[in-house]
């Protein structure tokens, strides 16, 4: 029984805190979120490419560093603790992993070395409107090797080179440059940008088969894992802020954090990030041995996760009293990155409901 | 991450296999007067082969093992009808604190015969006026020469009625504040004076009791640790309650879930109601996450090393899961749900007892509430609570009910 990080990847998480505790800091993410023009930090984006955490999982003969997929939820933990303003989950838990599990060996060599140098930008575009993406949700179609339709919102998508996109026939790469117009949208998280794609007729390339929302949930669930583990970061980092503000403030002649009221309320935070971490190293296992399980383990560790964090962050906040509802305050980074996380590969709700969709389906086999 | 046994812990998993698959039908097709026979029987049987008590030293009739050895065994253990309830308390808790603080005359007496069965152990510390404040207790204990005598009262007591021994925590001075004049001993439960009385519970059973002391005679050489030094003594006892008390049974998701889809819901199954399906998905997020939990802890056990913090949440989810499990299932019969008889109900009544048994199960081991200012205190860190009577003699402190 191993159900830890190893050694190994303990040093490449410790590694990672370290180098991002320097390189970013929350001054970094409030750069992003302050300068509407400033989609991401490009800089961190550079330093994270040469680090080679964005090929952490691509095999070496694609020039990646070939580690597996443990050692990049490893890295995503800490990516997620410091509420990293990068598309790095655009580009490498949804365009990699597509590329991955669809491309032909042509697509895959053709754009995985360029996304693990950091030269190549992605984003996953499903959505079309409010609602759950499904089967009838989709007006996206291809004719003739040109591809038409909007999808809104995009993550990254105006920053995006490379785009993944959910057509009625099935997933195709798109390039930005062959004629993609994007809209910035407003969105609760400014520090991760999102847009409006339209395409008009743009040429595609078919990745995989035809049955679109199967290959979109294959790789939501492969994403959902990693994704688990940014919140898992971002959830213990509002532990670890709300515990020290309960020791550092004072109140009636004493630290909040000796109040029952505040107590419990940190210790149900425990409680539910220890969970959301107990299930969240399950979908990394399921994730990375390529288990039959991983539908339901990327269900049961996304819900947990979204739960931990969206309790976490919101908490976090309460705790802080007056001082977390400010805008200098670090805490609403917190809670805007818990609702960006907690939607882009779909809500917990729609998670919720596939998960038992699964044990539906486990037990009539 | 991976689920394998390393070879050390395969080999013995083996081990355990091959001695359970050996010992089970022979024991199964004995002859026993009642549960406990039955149960003893199978303890000393394991005692007999190194199974029982596996980390404790073999010297005192322990395994010698490993706590991974000890997990791997129960593991194995779990998948055959036994039962070793008796002896959860006795020999989690009672018996290391024997073992802790008595002397060797008193360790050859007693050790052996617990491991092997044959003598149950009941731990008598909480007492109406001290449940989750423990060292309030009442109960006195005034020396005379070479003896004590006690008279008090404790309470929710499990298994006292079938129990040999205990170890009992006890107020020997009055006149310091409340931590500093408690004694802790060991007696005998057939002690004149000692008056066994079951707790009809709200759930209807008798799983625990009040045990009246009036004028029972012990020896200061059953004295387990200094005079008015009890604390440190209860504080070693009530660190193994958590693992001890541990695993709750009952209804789980799995049991709701197969409930689900045959019960009727307004439109169908109850298992097509949406409302139903996400509140399912969250037990089911919370119990996959205590399975998960637990590996981690056998791993940190697999690598040698103590198990961390987390393992201190696996009570407050499964207690409070077991009620909302439980009252769900209830709620879904509509006006039907109010009928209780195991003929009439799912799962013979499994819901319905769920319901009735979780409120039990909140309070037992330490409530939710304490459960939470431990984990507040001793996993984040936070300030104690604020102890208006750390500085006051006993006898002055303000009593209510």
């Amino acid at each position: 029984m191993n159900f830890d990080y190893s050694d190994d990847q303990k040093f490449l998480k410790d590694e990672a805190r370290k180098f991002l505790g320097a390189h970013c800091g929350s001054d970094r993410v409030r750069a992003v979120l302050d300068d509407p023009a400033k989609a991401y930090d490009a800089d961190l984006w550079k330093a994270v490419g040469a680090q080679g955490w964005l090929g952490a999982a691509i095999p070496e003969e694609f020039g990646g560093l070939g580690l597996g997929h443990i050692e990049l939820c490893a890295i995503a933990e800490e990516l997620g603790r410091a509420c990293a303003p990068i598309p790095f989950a655009s580009t490498v838990y949804f365009v990699a992993e597509a590329l991955m599990l669809y491309g032909s060996d042509a697509q895959k060599v053709r754009w995985l070395p360029r996304i693990a140098a950091g030269e190549v930008i992605g984003a996953f575009a499903t959505s079309e409107g409010a609602g759950p993406v499904t089967a009838r949700s989709i007006r996206t179609t291809v004719s003739g090797g040109k591809l038409t339709g909007e999808k809104i919102p995009v993550t990254d998508g105006d920053v995006a080179d490379l785009i993944v996109v959910l057509a009625r026939d099935g997933l195709y790469l798109v390039e930005k440059s062959a004629g993609v117009t994007a809209e910035v949208l407003e969105t609760l998280d400014p520090t991760r940008s999102a847009a409006r794609l339209t395409f008009n007729g743009v040429p595609c390339e078919k990745l995989g088969s035809d049955d679109g929302i199967a290959a979109m949930q294959a790789v939501f669930d492969r994403a959902a894992v990693l994704l688990a583990f940014e919140q898992l970061g971002g959830a213990d980092r509002c532990l670890d802020m709300a515990k020290g503000y309960a020791l550092d403030r004072y109140a009636f002649g004493r630290q909040i954090g000796g109040y029952q009221a505040i107590k419990h309320k940190l210790a149900d935070m425990y409680v539910k990030n220890e969970l959301a971490r107990s299930n969240a190293y399950y979908g990394a296992w399921a994730l990375n041995v390529g288990a039959a399980e991983l539908p339901l383990a990327a269900a049961t560790a996304r819900v947990a996760a979204s739960d931990a964090y969206w309790f976490a962050s919101k908490e976090n906040i309460q705790t802080h009293g007056g001082m977390g509802f400010t805008w200098e305050s670090d805490c609403h980074l917190y809670y805007r990155r818990s609702r960006q996380l907690a939607l882009v590969a779909g809500s917990p709700a729609a998670w919720r409901e596939r998960l038992v969709g699964q044990l539906e389906m486990r037990n009539a086999a | 991450m991976d689920f394998k046994d390393s070879d050390a812990e395969a080999t013995y998993r083996a081990a355990a296999r091959a001695w359970l698959d050996a010992n089970i039908a022979e024991y199964d097709a004995g002859h026993y007067p009642d549960d406990m026979a039955k149960a003893k029987a199978w303890q000393a049987r394991k005692a007999a082969c190194g199974y029982a008590c596996i980390t404790w030293p073999q010297e005192w009739g322990g395994g010698g093992g490993t706590p991974i050895e000890s997990v791997i065994f129960g593991q194995e253990e779990a998948k055959h009808a036994v039962d070793g309830s008796y002896f959860t308390i006795g020999l989690g808790m009672c018996v290391p604190t024997v073992m802790a603080y008595a002397d060797d005359a008193t360790k050859h007496r007693f050790v052996g015969p617990a491991v092997r069965g044959d003598e149950i152990w009941s731990q008598l510390f909480s007492e109406p006026a001290g449940g989750s404040d423990v060292a309030a207790i009442r109960t006195r204990a005034v020396r005379d020469g070479d003896d004590w005598v006690i008279n008090g009262q404790k309470v929710w007591t499990s298994g006292a009625h079938y129990s040999d021994y205990g170890i009992v925590l006890v107020r020997t001075n009055p006149d310091v504040p409340k931590h500093q004049g408690l004694t802790m001993f060991w007696l005998d439960l057939n002690a004149p004076g000692i008056e066994i009385r079951p707790i009809h519970q709200m759930s209807g059973g008798s799983s625990f009791n009040e045990v009246w002391f009036e004028d029972v005679r012990i020896s200061d050489a059953q004295r387990l640790g200094p005079v008015d030094g009890g604390w440190k003594v209860a504080l070693f006892t009530l660190m193994n309650e958590r693992l001890a008390i541990g695993t709750s049974g009952g209804v789980g998701p799995e049991d709701i879930l197969a409930f689900a889809a045959q019960a009727n819901g307004a439109d169908g199954p109850l298992l097509k109601d949406a409302a139903f399906r996400q509140t399912l998905a969250d037990w089911w997020v919370q119990s996959e996450g205590l399975r998960n939990t637990r590996m981690r802890t056998i791993t940190a056990l697999s690598k040698g090393q103590v198990p961390g913090p987390e393992s201190s949440i696996g009570k407050i989810v499964a207690a409070n899961q077991l009620q909302a499990i439980g009252n769900t299932a209830v709620e879904a019969g509509d006006q039907y749900g109010i009928i209780s008889d195991p003929a009439l109900t799912p799962l013979k009544g499994a819901f319905h007892a769920a319901t009735m048994w979780a409120p039990g199960l909140r309070i037992a081991g330490g409530t939710d509430e304490i459960l939470k200012n431990i984990i507040a205190e001793r996993v984040l860190g936070l300030p104690g609570e604020i102890r208006v009577d750390k500085d006051q003699a006993f006898r002055d402190l303000p009593v209510g009910a």
